[in-house]
């Protein structure tokens, strides 16, 4: 089967003044086209690493991604990017912002009156059509990543890459964000990688959710297919026997990986590794 | 608030700050609450200083007599401002004087370069206190957009260029100390060897102080430039790589606009210390701005001269309070970031 996007045996170590830091080791994995795969872990695993790394602003040690048959060099627009920290220019209004993406993706594909109405449009995506002339410092935290959602889709990726975009905001704005996100996925039916520490919302908008082993030398640790008809409703789901299934065993995953290097440490014997690890208080 | 809490902002003028606040814009009921607020303590803080300074002037006996206290020295101020006007004065009457000779003149029907020659007399005055105060702004000024132009660049190719900095931090290290009355003497006798005209349109002795200004007040510009462009957040940083900007448009789009207080909190140093430095100038290099006034007073030695040198102090430090708010109000202008008051 030739995938759409072929993440193909990464791994990737980091110089640091301790030595070398093997991060991640031999990642593996497929991706079809509208496909959304969560992507979760214990924090400091090295999932930001990957989905870096298919962004293009990572090089792979080993191994390489690629997209549409074409392997990954460097970072570009259709490969969107929406950061933790919206990351939008403080300086810029909302709109300004999304139309600096637009001109510099379209600038020669699209006339001036298209690339404004097509800003509009992406940011009425998002329902931040009233708040074209504000600053990112006078809205709120979700807003803001409405923001940086809706510059992200306004390039028009092949894949959107989402690195924990709702993780700094409050559970009901969270909430809130995730059925915005259902709802434009229904629409557009992109392909996307999204990082989550949230283990319902990783149920709630994956096919697949790929979890990934504690690092140093993290890989994939297990994939889990969620088969929920769409459009899902999370009232409706709450009850659901399948979706509970799932959470379960998202949660069961996780729980084991984190009483692991604990086990490790408190007895050395047990691992086969004799050096400390450098990361093992990180997770 | 028991604790004297001693920031930079402890030795400002509030009531003044808040006036040119509004000036800048703010919000005038903030300003009109914080106007009687801070309107007592320094008026307090003033009337005590005053108090003591013409007890104590009244103890210290000079060689050119009694030190003035805060009576003289007002009296001398407005002694300077009456010459000023005088001066002006006498300046329009002897312009007057030559029209009225130049209609005579050419009634007579005289040749035309006897016209030429009475259009060309100048009228050669002192300069006035006042012309004083006028020829330090232009100089300082001066040398400060020469440090600028140069130093804002310089700072940028510091900040993107790990190389370029290691290569810069040494030079940048050892000639930020260098006090501008070592700079001095070289400047001028190299400003002397290459700025050689017949007909100078401006004094050599302006050229020595604006560039030694310019010696003295590029660094801290270029090292806060340097900072700000280094340290510009690597999030925005991705977002220009992955919207493959160019690097003219990143540079104009992200780096600028990021690096933007620090450029300025650069700049505002860079008019401080030029200011300072440019009185030392002057005095040394005879511009006939401030530094020459004090400098001629103090040769001068006339039972006046303590009490004029006096009001030159309190000039300066006047006029170096109001550039720098001049700095922060445009800084307030151009910042995208209202909320951060730089002070
Ligand atoms: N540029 C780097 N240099 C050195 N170490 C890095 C670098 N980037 C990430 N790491 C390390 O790699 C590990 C994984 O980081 P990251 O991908 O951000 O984890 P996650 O996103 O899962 O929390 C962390 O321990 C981090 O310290
Ligand atoms: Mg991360």
């Amino acid at each position: 089967m030739q995938s759409f996007l072929n993440i193909d045996h990464i791994g990737i170590s980091f110089d640091t003044p301790k030595g070398k830091l093997e991060v991640l080791d031999d990642i593996k994995l497929d991706i079809a086209e509208g496909e959304f795969v969560s992507l979760i872990g214990h924090s400091g695993c090295g999932k930001s690493t990957v989905l870096n790394i298919v962004a293009g602003l990572l090089r792979a040690t080993t191994g390489g991604v690629l997209l549409e048959e074409r392997e990954v060099t460097e970072p570009g627009p259709d490969r969107a990017v929406v950061f933790q920290q919206h990351s939008l220019l403080p300086w810029l209004t909302v709109y300004d912002n999304v139309r600096l993406a637009v001109d510099q993706v379209f600038g020669k594909t699209k006339s001036r009156k298209e690339r404004d109405e097509w800003t509009r449009h992406n940011l009425t995506l998002v329902h931040m059509e009233h708040a074209l002339e504000r600053r990112p410092g006078e809205i709120s935290g979700g807003m803001k990543q409405r923001v940086g959602i809706a510059r992200a889709l306004a390039m028009e990726p092949k894949v959107l890459l989402m690195d924990e975009p709702f993780g700094a905001l409050d559970s009901l704005t969270r909430t809130h964000m995730q059925d915005s996100l259902m709802e434009i996925q229904a629409r557009l039916n992109n392909t996307v990688i999204m990082i989550t520490h949230d283990v319902d919302e990783a149920v709630l908008l994956s096919d697949r959710i790929v979890m990934m082993t504690n690092g140093p030398a993290a890989t994939v640790g297990q994939i889990l297919n969620v088969d929920l008809l769409r459009p899902r409703n999370r009232l409706a789901l709450a009850e659901d026997a399948a979706y509970n299934h799932y959470r379960a065993e998202v949660v069961k995953f996780l729980h084991e990986r984190h009483d692991k290097p604990r086990l490790v440490s408190s007895n050395p014997d047990a691992g086969r590794e004799t050096q400390p690890l450098p990361l093992a208080a990180n997770g | 608030m028991a604790a004297t809490d001693l920031t930079d902002k402890t030795f400002e003028l509030p009531w003044l700050a808040r006036a040119l606040d509004w000036l800048a814009g703010d919000d005038v009921n903030r300003v009109a609450g914080g106007l009687t607020n801070a309107l007592l303590l320094p008026l307090l803080g003033i009337g005590i200083f005053l108090l003591l300074w013409s007890a104590g002037a009244a103890q210290v006996q000079t060689s050119l007599g009694q030190l003035p206290g805060p009576a003289q020295v007002w009296e001398q101020g407005q002694n300077l401002w009456e010459e000023h006007q005088a001066a002006r004065e006498r300046e329009r009457a002897f312009h007057e004087r030559l029209d009225k000779r130049l209609q005579k003149a050419i009634a007579a029907g005289d040749p035309e370069e006897k016209l030429e020659r009475i259009r060309n007399r100048q009228y050669t005055g002192h300069p006035t206190f006042v012309d004083q105060i006028w020829t330090s702004l232009v100089t300082v000024g001066t040398g400060f957009l020469l440090a600028s132009i140069i130093a804002i660049p310089i700072g940028i190719v510091c900040g993107m260029s790990a190389g370029f900095y290691a290569g810069m931090n040494p030079l940048i290290q050892v000639f930020k100390p260098v006090s501008p009355l070592a700079w001095l003497p070289l400047v001028t006798i190299i400003v002397s060897a290459l700025y050689v005209t017949d007909d100078p349109a401006v004094s050599k002795s302006f050229i020595t102080s604006a560039i030694t200004v310019t010696l003295c007040c590029l660094w801290p510009t270029i090292i806060n430039t340097t900072v700000g462009v280094a340290t510009v957040d690597t999030d925005l940083m991705n977002v220009s790589r992955v919207l493959r900007l160019g690097w003219l448009k990143q540079t104009i789009k992200i780096i600028l606009p990021s690096a933007m207080p620090m450029i300025f909190t650069g700049l505002r140093l860079s008019l401080g210390i030029g200011w300072m430095v440019l009185i030392a100038a002057e005095m040394l290099a005879q511009n006939p701005g401030l530094g020459k006034f004090v400098w001629d007073e103090f040769q001068n030695g006339s039972s006046d001269s303590l009490a004029r040198i006096m009001v030159a102090v309190l000039v300066i430090g006047f006029i170096g309070f109001l550039l720098d708010r001049a700095m922060l109000m445009l800084q307030r202008r151009v910042s995208w970031d209202k909320d951060a008051i730089l002070r």
